[in-house]
């Protein structure tokens, strides 16, 4: 893929960085445009985001939801598929978590949240699996297909929450909120077990471990399992992989499902966490910076670990820019998009430099 | 449902179906030559916004659409950038588009006008005028050919007639001249367009640049004669309706034009009715609104009908030395 030889340790930690750089000076040059000290922006957003247990626990909230849309893209790029259908996938799994939260009567938060996570994981996976399905035995090209799957998931969310699940009388299209034995308990309440202090207002929840753990198990399941062996055999070469008797069907439906899984466990966060009953936008594009999370972060989970703090950074930072000076939230979907364009579609716009760079300095 | 509606709903769909047109036939343009363009929705909120923002400055509309289409283009030459130059995933660079347009006209908007994301509202020359075609009001009364051409065809801005005019143009230009010759042979094969001499970056910067000029009509005709200015994410998916609407109609110009009206159809009647009745089943507004993307999937998955893209679609063309 890279025509340039880089050595490994720049190739995941120099091109992308660069490319973040590369966004954030364009971001400032933005902020300068419109009248704002990019400086003063910047402080503002490093403060409000790591100044407090406050900004660290809705950092780390939203970080949560980006690790869990992250894994999910990054799984489907590792066997070379490319799911842009996160945010249905967490849409749908968000109906999950609701069905399972409403329905049944849970005595524990415990066994609400195992339940819940499998609710999440199955309707996601679900939702992946007819897009799946379709590129692997009918060849619809996957991007276009899990594209339409989000806008009919809005839909399906839409008729469900206004037609099934409204509580009588009431005009807002939402479920009813979800028993208090549901309720998940929060990172102030962990910590507390041990001592530390921890602002109670931010949602920041039990979710988090589930999201580190899952980037264990992602990180154990591509490479110390033999199925993670074909997935990324089959993203470096479809021919290849084929003709050591991987099947490509099997692969593809596989990672689809696993990638939908993730990403519906998203919603284990934000709708039961966070908001505690199904609303119409609840994932709130988290879906999509999964792709960004994923690019910057080269596709491992480590790396989509810390780009997801870093989006997170951005939204609980974004957040306080909005609240404080004349800068829409909008400033952050700008940066997303300007890492998506160097981290992924300009790659080798970062990345023949710094190889012309490697090479000079060998030659010497 | 009587006349009278019915009329309505077919007039409201020539309107509806203008912008995805536009930007059906943009989608249509460069992938032909080869160059996958998820970012339509991006270049046409873009437009939106430029249109409406400079009609208001200005306080003449035709300002407004050239500087959408300027905006636009210059997206696409970003996306001609990533995915020809560079030979970036042509995918991930529409996806960037999308979002840097949904995030920077706000932050413009908000800069410029102070209204939360939205401009002001457009009146007067800053609008597009409706046009009254010829003879309109005096075959109003006569049966048939009155509620056709008085109450649908007559009375749209000119943009919409623009629009229609632009497909037999896309098939003359695609299917006659020597340039969508080439234009199709670099979206099949771009080696044996290299072979004959002819340059394949130039054929795919220019179906580029073409794509961007059609969607910044989109986005003019949507924020300046469809609606009365710009709001925040105004285009609400049309960009991909579009490409629904370009793999429902397999890249064909023709069949684009029934592919917007259909879908245009159903916003119409979804943006009419909260619920239909059809043949005893009731068909709830989100059915509607989902059943461009679900007709899609169903045209993608070949069950009816199998939809095939160009086939260098999507990927970089790399020189053999």
């Amino acid at each position: 893929m890279s025509r340039g030889r880089i050595p490994h340790w720049a190739d995941v930690t120099l091109v992308p960085l660069t490319s973040v750089l590369l966004a954030f000076i364009i971001s400032g040059i933005l902020i300068w445009a419109i009248g704002e000290s990019p400086w003063g922006a910047l402080k503002l957003m490093v403060e409000g985001a790591f100044g407090s247990s406050y900004g660290w626990g809705y950092t780390l909230y939203y970080a949560t939801n980006f690790i869990f849309t992250g894994l999910a893209v990054a799984v489907a790029f590792q066997a070379r598929l490319f799911n842009i259908g996160g945010e249905g996938q967490a849409l749908v799994g968000g109906l999950g978590v609701a069905l399972v939260c409403l329905y049944i009567p849970w005595p524990h938060w415990s066994l609400a949240l195992i339940a819940a996570s499998l609710g999440a994981a199955v309707f996601g996976a679900g939702w992946a699996l007819i897009p799946g399905y379709l590129q692997a035995r009918r060849g619809s090209h996957i991007v276009i297909t899990t594209i339409m799957f989000n806008f009919i998931a809005a839909s399906l969310l839409g008729y469900v929450l206004v037609n099934v699940l409204r509580q009588q009388g009431s005009q807002d299209p939402s479920s009813p909120r979800f028993p208090s034995d549901t309720a998940l308990p929060k990172l102030h309440e962990i910590l507390g077990v041990i001592g530390i202090p921890f602002s109670t207002v931010p949602p920041v929840n039990i979710s988090l471990l589930i999201a580190v753990g899952m980037c264990f198990a992602v990180w154990f399941m591509l490479w110390r399992t033999r199925l993670g062996y074909q997935i990324r055999a089959f993203g470096e070469s479809e021919p290849a992989a084929e003709y050591a008797g991987i099947s490509p069907v099997r692969i593809t439906i596989y990672v689809m499902l696993i990638s939908g899984g993730l990403a519906g466990l998203m919603a284990v966060n934000s709708v039961m966490g966070e908001q505690q009953r199904l609303v119409l936008n609840a994932v709130e594009g988290a879906g999509f910076i999964g792709i960004a999370v994923a690019l910057m972060g080269r596709n491992h989970p480590l790396g989509v670990f810390l780009a997801a703090v870093l989006f997170g950074f951005l939204y609980q930072g974004g957040a306080e820019l909005a609240l404080w000076t004349g800068i829409p939230r909008e400033l952050i979907v700008v940066i997303q998009a300007l890492v998506i364009l160097f981290t992924g579609a300009l790659d080798n716009m970062v990345r023949i430099p710094i190889a012309r760079l490697f090479a000079m300095r060998g030659a010497r | 449902m009587d006349l009278m509606i019915l009329v309505q709903v077919l007039e409201s769909t020539m309107r509806l179906a203008t912008p995805l047109l536009f930007a059906c036939l943009a989608g249509l343009i460069s992938e032909r030559a080869g160059v996958f363009d998820i970012g339509l929705e991006g270049k046409m909120l873009a437009a939106a916004f430029m249109a409406a923002a400079i009609s208001y400055v200005s306080g003449n509309v035709w300002i407004g659409v050239v500087a959408a289409v300027g905006v636009s283009v210059a997206m696409s030459l970003i996306h001609g950038l990533a995915s020809i130059t560079f030979r970036g995933n042509q995918l991930i660079s529409g996806v960037a588009i999308n979002f840097l347009a949904a995030g920077i006209t706000v932050v413009i908007a908000q800069n410029w006008f102070r209204q939360g994301g939205r401009t002001p509202s457009l009146s007067g020359d800053a609008r597009m005028a409706r046009i009254d075609l010829p003879f309109a009001s005096a075959v109003q009364d006569v049966p048939v050919i009155g509620p056709i051409y008085h109450g649908i065809l007559s009375g749209h801005a000119l943009l919409v007639y623009v629009a229609l005019l632009c497909v037999p143009l896309a098939w003359y230009m695609l299917f006659r001249t020597r340039f969508g010759l080439r234009l199709r042979a670099v979206g099949e094969n771009p080696a044996a367009v290299d072979t004959a001499g002819v340059s394949v970056v130039a054929l795919r910067y220019g179906a580029v640049a073409i794509c961007g000029v059609l969607c910044g009509l989109a986005g003019a005709y949507l924020s300046t004669g469809l609606s009365a200015g710009f709001v925040k994410d105004m285009t609400a998916g049309r960009g991909f309706i579009a490409l629904a609407a370009m793999i429902f109609a397999k890249w064909r110009p023709w069949h684009a034009l029934g592919a917007v009206f259909l879908f245009g159809l159903l916003e119409a009647v979804a943006n009419r009715f909260q619920n239909i009745d059809i043949f005893g089943v009731n068909l709830p507004v989100q059915a509607m609104q989902a059943l461009p993307y679900i007709l899609t999937v169903v045209i993608l998955a070949g069950f009816v009908g199998r939809a095939i893209p160009p086939r260098a679609g999507g990927a970089a063309y790399v020189k053999e030395h």
